[in-house]
């Protein structure tokens, strides 16, 4: 067995003597890491010859329609056992607004309650992201989950929101991840997410005084008290043109004018799961003027009107084709592909499905120096190590943890430009550190996962080409327990 | 004359790099990292109407009849500060530092943004930037980068679970976690994976930097903690767990590795909103450790501690008013509080305009007269003596300078 492996490891070191790293064209097994790394969250055992067998061609065509990819029985059943990912916006804000009244109450033990029913919440969030993200095969999709999420971030330790986010994952995002761009800017800007997040929900018209019907206070500690901008700044700042998309600080002024009352009611969501509202009677009445039109009074639909124009708007095609060509093959995208991209999405009239073909198919995404050359985030680090390690995940707590020490807590990114996919903004001297630590814990066994040591030979095997010769010769040089580390913990394995 | 106006005098560009005073050139030439700050962060918005209490103004006990701090020499009352003002009596082991001088306060500060959601205004306080939420970086990381001297990987430091937003951003820092964990040796401390992890770094173009830097800081924390105790009075005796224990443990940290120069640590659980007590109970609870822990840290910096500014402050203060639940709700200015050898101590800093009805802040609650950035720019400006190009870099959009605000001795 020892001698087998042993072998193993050497015929891995000649396959990277013979076949520089950055000759063209890509060997069909490069070019199976390579989008197994990009459209998914690195290889799982195994997946390196499917892909090779079925064709990268066809396994990005299958990535980018997933419906004909099943969930393993396995991920189904534990995903239909979590309790919040599984109920209404309305239910889980109900019950997170329930604990919080007793504890102003001072109901006996309401102290205790609350903190079991906000941990609950929160964990069986993560782990309807996380399970999906390490066992789904529909892995492109889990891909672009990240993505959109930090594009329309929320966090999670404002106020409600905890209770919020599985709803807006589920209804305001996954849904749309290759869909219409406009669907999901219009369902994230009527999420109450959102709308707590930014502050829109308080937004008024100068002047508005709340009526005798108040908004119940336990939800909206903000009383609304006149314009608040920090949504119709983010919305496109952040959002759709990007901060040179050209717009002044009136514009942001204006738009959220035009997008006063885009409320939600605490006591509607909890009761009948009515996640948006549209109050007239705090929406300013004026005529507006913004990016160089004039916004005649027209109610909510002058905030439609706002969202279609700004979804169709050239700046926010070379925005997300920026964004795009950043996530899936270098931190300084070469501007010709960001180009196409935004022609890609213009003609598309905002298709993502459409825009990530095109960024598959380009020769800048295939290129031999776009190979290995992201640096990955602590999300996808874990991630991509508890796939490869092909170990089930029987507890996501030491995952979590992990994340937060390596500053990408899940869900817990404060700004509303959500986590950076760079290397600049991860590669730092606590992190690899940290990352060796989670890797030696992981490949030994001691994670609470209880997961056996990982096999070395067969990671050696999962990881296929993406663990260079130079990094192979050392790991094969030292003693078997220390191997798995090795690999999960290499210079290799922190790219993708 | 004045630094300031000595300053402007001079041509904008070269000038601002000359070093201005003896001090300036000892602190940047000589010895660039012996100025050292130290912020604590009270998340959940601490009532800073009973910490330094106005109890001398009669509205205060009539808007706190059942939790308001008595009158210094009864029982359970207030420590007197100035005949005016009464300090916690939780906080009495800060009272020497008060009659030596070394423990200020400023009132009615805070962030000038109104949010009273503590998510956002934590956020503003953190970014130096109130009102903007998109800011990418924390003014203390900012501060990094500006600071004389060449900087080492372990010169900022926070104390938590996580890296604080107040230190995210490009320059290094190390974040360690709370409590005896918090510099033990990690898995690259034995021999056998250090010295497979070594091999496969040396030499990577991507990565043997970062990988070094992060070998090289976590050495100087474990050595720092394992130092041997410089001049201590006491030896280091054990504390309680909590803030007491972490701050003796940044003070030893602070002695033993000399590059270090910032550091933050938050300390949660100030949010009362029902039964908070007055002279006891859960406010009581929560400011005695915090007061231990700063007189300790004061204590174990030893002769540091005068080249030490502590800031601590809080996201927003809490209504005037005490609820129908014995506790207080989100309000606006609060107190700030400042230790160390140049503050202008002994002394309740700002712009005080009492408690009565017309005086407060829609109502409610304090107003804020001195903005929380005039008092770390001052602290920036006086004790890390930095230039106002570099100022500007910290605290972009900062309001005039608050006139006649002198909290750190010049």
């Amino acid at each position: 067995m020892y001698r087998l492996r042993n072998s193993i490891f050497t015929i891995g070191v000649l396959l990277f003597a013979i076949v520089p790293a950055h000759a063209a064209p890509l060997s069909m097994e490069q070019q199976a890491v390579h989008v197994l790394n990009r459209l998914a969250n690195g290889p799982k055992p195994g997946d390196i010859d499917r892909v090779v067998k079925m064709g990268v061609q066809r396994y990005i065509d299958t990535q980018l329609n997933p419906q004909s990819l099943l969930y393993p029985p396995a991920l189904t059943e534990r995903l239909a056992a979590l309790d919040s990912p599984n109920r209404s916006a309305g239910e889980v804000a109900g019950k997170f607004i329930e604990a919080r009244k007793d504890v102003r109450e001072q109901e006996e033990g309401a102290t205790q309650r609350r903190r079991e029913v906000l941990g609950a919440i929160t964990r069986d969030t993560a782990d309807a992201r996380l399970l999906r993200a390490i066992d789904s095969p529909r892995q492109l999709e889990e891909v672009m989950v990240d993505f959109w999420f930090n594009h329309f971030n929320v966090h999670s330790s404002k106020g409600i929101d905890r209770a919020l986010i599985a709803s807006y994952e589920r209804d305001a995002i996954r849904p749309y991840v290759f869909g219409s761009f406009r669907d999901m800017l219009g369902a994230t800007a009527k999420h109450p997410a959102m709308l707590y997040y930014l502050d829109n929900q308080a937004s008024t018209a100068p002047g508005f005084v709340p009526g005798k019907k108040r908004m119940q206070a336990d939800a909206a500690p903000v009383q609304p008290k006149g314009l608040n901008e920090n949504y119709a700044r983010e919305l496109m700042e952040l959002h759709t043109l990007g901060v040179d998309g050209g717009y002044t600080q009136k514009d942001v002024t204006e738009l959220a004018r035009m997008l006063t009352g885009w409320t939600y009611n605490p006591r509607a969501l909890v009761l009948r799961n009515q996640t948006f509202v549209f109050a007239d009677e705090r929406h300013d009445h004026g005529v507006k003027q913004w990016l160089g039109r004039t916004v005649p009074d027209q109610g909510q639909a002058e905030g439609e009107m706002a969202l279609d124009v700004l979804a169709q708007h050239p700046a926010t095609a070379r925005h997300l084709g920026f964004k795009l060509a950043q996530y899936f093959v270098q931190d300084q995208p070469p501007p010709a592909l960001v180009d196409r991209l935004a022609r890609s999405y213009l003609d598309s009239k905002g298709d993502i499905r459409t825009v990530l073909r095109t960024l598959f198919a380009s020769a800048e995404f295939m290129a031999p120096e776009a190979i290995g050359a992201k640096f990955k985030t602590p999300y996808q680090y874990v991630v991509s190590a508890m796939r490869a390690s092909g170990a089930p995940v029987s507890n996501t707590g030491p995952l979590l943890n992990t994340m937060s020490q390596l500053g990408m807590p899940l869900y817990g990114c404060q700004t509303p430009d959500g986590y950076k996919n760079t290397k600049a903004a991860w590669l730092n001297p606590d992190a690899l550190t940290r990352r060796i630590t989670f890797a030696t814990a992981l490949g030994s066994g001691k994670l609470p996962l209880a997961s056996p040591a990982i096999d070395a030979g067969q990671l050696q095997a999962t990881l296929g080409g993406s663990i260079s010769g130079r990094t192979l010769t050392m790991v094969a040089a030292n003693p078997e327990p220390l191997r798995a580390a090795m690999l999960l913990g290499s210079p290799d394995f922190m790219q993708r | 004359m004045q630094r300031r106006s000595f300053l402007n005098s001079l041509a904008v560009g070269a000038s601002l790099i000359v070093p201005v005073g003896r001090n300036a050139w000892a602190a940047t030439v000589d010895n660039p990292t012996r100025k050292k700050l130290i912020v604590i962060m009270l998340r959940g918005a601490v009532d800073g109407l009973n910490v330094v209490a106005p109890v001398a103004d009669q509205n205060y006990l009539r808007l706190r009849p059942t939790i308001g701090l008595g009158m210094p020499g009864t029982e359970g009352g207030a420590i007197d500060l100035d005949g005016y003002f009464g300090l916690h009596p939780a906080l009495s082991m800060l009272q020497p530092l008060w009659q030596q001088k070394k423990l200020a306060f400023v009132h009615a500060s805070g962030s000038p943004d109104p949010s009273r959601s503590h998510f956002d205004a934590q956020d503003y306080m953190e970014s130096g930037t109130p009102g903007r939420k998109n800011t990418p970086d924390g003014w203390m990381n900012r501060l990094v980068t500006v600071l004389p001297g060449a900087s080492t990987p372990s010169r900022a430091l926070s104390i938590g679970p996580v890296m604080p937003r107040i230190l995210a951003g490009t320059a290094a820092a190390v974040n360690l976690p709370t409590g005896k964990s918090g510099a033990k040796a990690n898995v690259l401390d034995r021999p056998a994976i250090g010295k497979a992890f070594d091999q496969m770094y040396a030499g990577h173009e991507g990565f043997q930097a970062a990988y070094m830097d992060g070998k090289n800081a976590h050495k100087e924390i474990l050595d720092a903690s394992m130092g041997s105790e410089k001049q201590m009075a006491d030896g280091g005796a054990p504390l309680p767990n909590g803030f007491p224990d972490d701050a003796a443990h940044l003070a030893k940290l602070m002695r033993n590795n000399p590059r270090m120069q910032l550091a933050f640590v938050a300390l949660g659980g100030w949010d009362t909103h029902a039964n908070q007590g007055a002279g006891k109970g859960q406010l009581a609870n929560r400011l005695a450790p915090l007061g231990q822990g700063l007189a300790v840290l004061a204590e174990r910096l030893g002769p540091m501690f005068n080249d030490t500014t502590i800031v601590v402050m809080s996201e927003f203060g809490r209504t005037a008013r005490e609820n129908g639940n014995g506790g207080t709700d989100h309000g606006h200015g609060n107190v700030m509080w400042l230790l160390g050898g140049g503050v202008a101590g002994g002394k309740v800093h700002g712009d005080w305009r009492g408690v009565g009805d017309a005086a407060l802040n829609e109502g409610r609650d304090l107003p804020v007269t001195t903005d929380f950035r005039s008092v770390l720019a001052q602290v920036c400006e006086r004790h890390l003596l930095l230039s106002d190009q570099n100022l500007s870099r910290i605290f972009q959009d900062m309001p005039a300078r608050a006139a006649g605000l002198n909290v750190m001795r010049t």
